[in-house]
């Protein structure tokens, strides 16, 4: 669905990331986990058009990512994909009904009729576990978890098959993270999306994603099948990010 | 019809946060199993069992030779197999019974055991179904099908466990001490359940603690040599 | 010329620069284009934007008219009338019909308008986002790739939150199947005129220094959605002058007991109907 190779993206002297490769398949989830530095939202940012490289190709569904449009890369972002902040309130529109922004894809994507589009926002707010009784409300009063929660319906009412998270449960309370990563696996596999995950959260990674990629230094130093390299990792890097985590 | 033939197999970990210290702990392993075969591995402990059943089951990676695995009628190479053919081959060839219940926390009983079928597309009401026949086979009773495994005992831990890996049918199932926190009527469900497999055409690899157990369900024996330090 | 000032008041230089702006905006219709406004005789928010665009159309043999919501009469009117009378020496008018020039604040005459007419809006704030979109690149960038799906969520909002949609007046408009454009301070009853007119119908904004245009016969749609479709309002009344139940009223509150009178809106298009 996706692949790259060989990007390289420096900031000055800094190698943000240093001759990387990577790809994904329909359906699959890929966790990116390095602590903060190690390029890992550099990466995303790439691989979602947000960032210019030096060198180095994206492709998405046979077309180079790199070189498209402008117009091109939100037309993708509005439609294929979706980009989940760590921030919801990065995303959301905090002076707009919860149901104004779930339903603002859908506008954005042209459609033109009030019913239809408030049924399916409330058919979206409900698969999020947000009351639809409170889709004109204003979501600054929402919580943290909610507030993530709107996004997440928001980004995914168009139906994208390409969604790339960011720190999606980052700064949110233990119990509502836990609540949100169960929401997020539901909806991963029952719309059989692939999600291109960047977390430093172990644990997230190994219940969302299928593969992981450890990346140091703006380099993967070891990528695989997400139980093979949390339960045998092999680089001293990840043996130290995994020995720094709780026992599952 | 030989299922899984491991080859020239070597594993070594390198503990990078212990100053790198080199720990081998298989070298030279071959093995082959046949459809409807059930293999015991034996051997002291810490002789790498485990580790030779987790090689297998891709869930450790390998320093050398090959795992040749008979997957959809072609020979694939688990020891080499990317993440996404490994999915696959986990899906519809390779069962594997830890013996500690590792899953996704809040999910219900009934769900963990009707996953795979589901992830086979097994429609949900067969696969919910098959899941709780299975559950009360190994007699779980019904109020705790609706219930994440977390609180429960090891002993109930284990058969949920088991019904997840007896749920589809796998042409090879690993089992790593499948009856070691079970009692003896549950140890007898499991030894039934295998049998009932290896008669559907399964292989099975085995690592049997209670030798009663062993006695009754291996048709032979493999045993793990533990590696002597030579360099 | 006795006054001292150049044929219109504007320079001959900043005439060009602004029809040049305008020779722009037709040829995109419903884009705004930058243009280097000048210092006025008169205070922003008073159509300094309109009276530039006028000056740099206006010729020796135009004759013009200028209303004020609908009247010709107010102090706004009269003083922009007298204005170009002076410094330009050209005739003016309270007629629709002879006028060739029409600026305008905040309506449309109701006479149809013709091919040989040009209809100049004073325009407060040109950018139909402003209050959507903070950010002006992020505005532009909207504008350039046309996606316009927070205008409709705006709409949304209205209707969620009133039940209607609750533009009166400055109804965001569609031009040519492209840009999104704001008509100005209109009443949305007035949009419908928009669409296919024969005039050429010009926009100036002075203080935020933006011309649009919508040349003749140009689509102009106004937003809505599929199941509340855009409708022209007016007040339900006939004119207690003129008897017409086609045009705009406004309301007029005649003492402090509750009395109203509802009449035209347009004072040229009353008075006519009267005379007749």
């Amino acid at each position: 669905m996706m692949h790259a190779e060989g990007l390289v993206l420096r900031f000055g002297a800094v190698a943000a990331l240093d001759d990387v490769a990577m790809e994904i398949h329909p359906g699959e989830v890929l966790a990116i986990v390095g602590e903060s530095g190690s390029g890992k939202t550099s990466l995303l940012r790439v691989l979602a058009g947000l960032q210019p490289v030096q060198a180095g190709s994206v492709v998405f569904d046979g077309q180079e990512v790199l070189s498209l449009s402008d117009a091109a890369k939100r037309r993708l972002m509005r439609t294929e994909w979706g980009f989940i902040h760590q921030n919801a309130r990065d995303a959301l529109r905090l002076d707009i009904s919860a149901g104004g922004n779930v339903g603002e894809r859908l506008m954005a994507a042209g459609a033109r009729h009030y019913g239809r589009i408030r049924e399916e926002t409330a058919h979206w707010l409900r698969r999020v576990e947000i009351d639809p009784a409170r889709m004109d409300e204003n979501p600054r009063n929402f919580s943290g978890g909610m507030q993530q929660r709107l996004q997440i319906a928001r980004t995914l009412i168009t139906r994208p098959r390409l969604v790339f998270m960011d720190e999606p449960t980052g700064g949110l309370d233990v119990s509502v993270q836990a609540k949100l990563l169960d929401l997020i696996r539901g909806l991963v596999a029952e719309l059989g999306l692939a999600v291109v995950l960047v977390t430093h959260d172990i644990a997230a990674a190994r219940l969302l994603a299928h593969r992981i990629m450890v990346m140091r230094h703006g380099r993967v130093v070891e990528e695989g099948l997400t139980d093979r390299v949390l339960d045998d990792p092999r680089h001293a890097y990840t043996q130290l990010l995994v020995s720094s985590v709780l026992a599952a | 019809m030989t299922v899984l033939r491991v080859e020239a197999l070597a594993k070594d970990f390198m503990l990078h946060l212990q100053g790198g210290l080199h720990m081998p702990v298989l070298r030279d392993v071959a093995l082959a199993i046949g459809a409807g075969e059930c293999v015991a591995l034996v051997g002291p402990s810490g002789a790498g069992k485990s580790t030779l059943m987790r090689c297998i089951q891709g869930n450790y990676g390998v320093g050398a030779g090959h795992i040749m695995l008979r997957h959809c009628g072609e020979w694939v190479d688990v020891a080499a197999a990317d993440a996404r053919l490994m999915r696959a081959v986990r899906r519809d060839t390779l069962g594997y019974v830890s013996q500690f219940l590792r899953v996704i926390p809040r999910v219900p009983s009934l769900e963990i055991v009707a996953e795979p079928l589901l992830a086979r597309g097994v429609p949900g009401d067969i696969a919910r179904v098959r899941a709780k026949d299975l559950l009360l086979r190994l007699n779980m009773p019904e109020a705790l099908h609706g219930l994440p495994p977390a609180t429960f005992s090891g002993g109930e831990q284990q058969r949920v466990n088991l019904a997840r890996g007896f749920a589809p049918h796998y042409p090879l199932l690993l089992l790593d001490e499948p009856t070691a926190s079970l009692d003896a009527a549950n140890a007898e469900v499991v030894i039934g359940l295998i049998t009932e497999a290896k008669r559907a055409g399964s292989a099975i690899l085995g690592i049997f603690h209670d030798a009663a157990v062993r006695a009754r369900v291996a048709d032979r024996l493999f045993e793990v040599h533990p590696v002597r330090e030579t360099a | 010329m006795t006054t001292g000032y150049n044929f219109a008041y504007l320079d001959e230089a900043t005439k060009r620069m602004i029809r040049r702006a305008l020779l722009k905006a037709i040829a995109v219709p419903g884009h705004q284009v930058p243009f280097g406004a000048r210092e006025m005789p008169l205070p922003y928010g008073w159509g300094t934007g309109g009276i530039q665009v006028t000056a740099s159309v206006i010729g020796s043999d135009d004759r013009l008219k200028v209303i004020d919501q609908g009247a010709d009469d107010t102090t706004n009117a009269i003083s922009i009338r007298r204005f170009f009378a002076r410094v330009a020496g050209v005739e003016t008018t309270e007629s629709t019909t002879e006028a060739t020039i029409i600026q305008t604040r905040h309506r449309i005459p109701e006479t149809p308008l013709r091919e040989d007419q040009v209809l100049v809006y004073q325009v407060p704030m040109p950018e139909p986002l402003f209050k959507l979109e903070p950010r002006v690149r992020e505005s532009t960038k909207l504008h350039a790739l046309a996606e316009y799906g927070l205008m409709q969520v705006k709409l949304y909002e209205d209707i969620a939150k009133q039940g209607e949609v609750a533009t009166s007046y400055n109804h965001p408009v569609i031009v040519d199947g492209r840009y999104l454009m704001s008509p100005s301070p209109i009443p949305a009853f007035d949009n419908p005129k928009m669409d296919m007119n024969p005039a050429i119908q010009l926009f100036g904004a002075g203080r935020e220094k933006r011309i649009y245009a919508v040349p003749p016969y140009t689509r102009v749609e106004s937003l809505d959605f599929e199941d509340h479709p855009f409708r022209p309002i007016r007040a339900p009344h006939a004119c207690a002058l003129c008897r017409s139940t086609e045009s705009y009223l406004d309301e007029l509150i005649t003492d402090d007991r509750g009395g109203r009178r509802f009449i035209c809106s347009d004072t040229d298009y009353c008075a006519q109907r009267q005379r007749t």
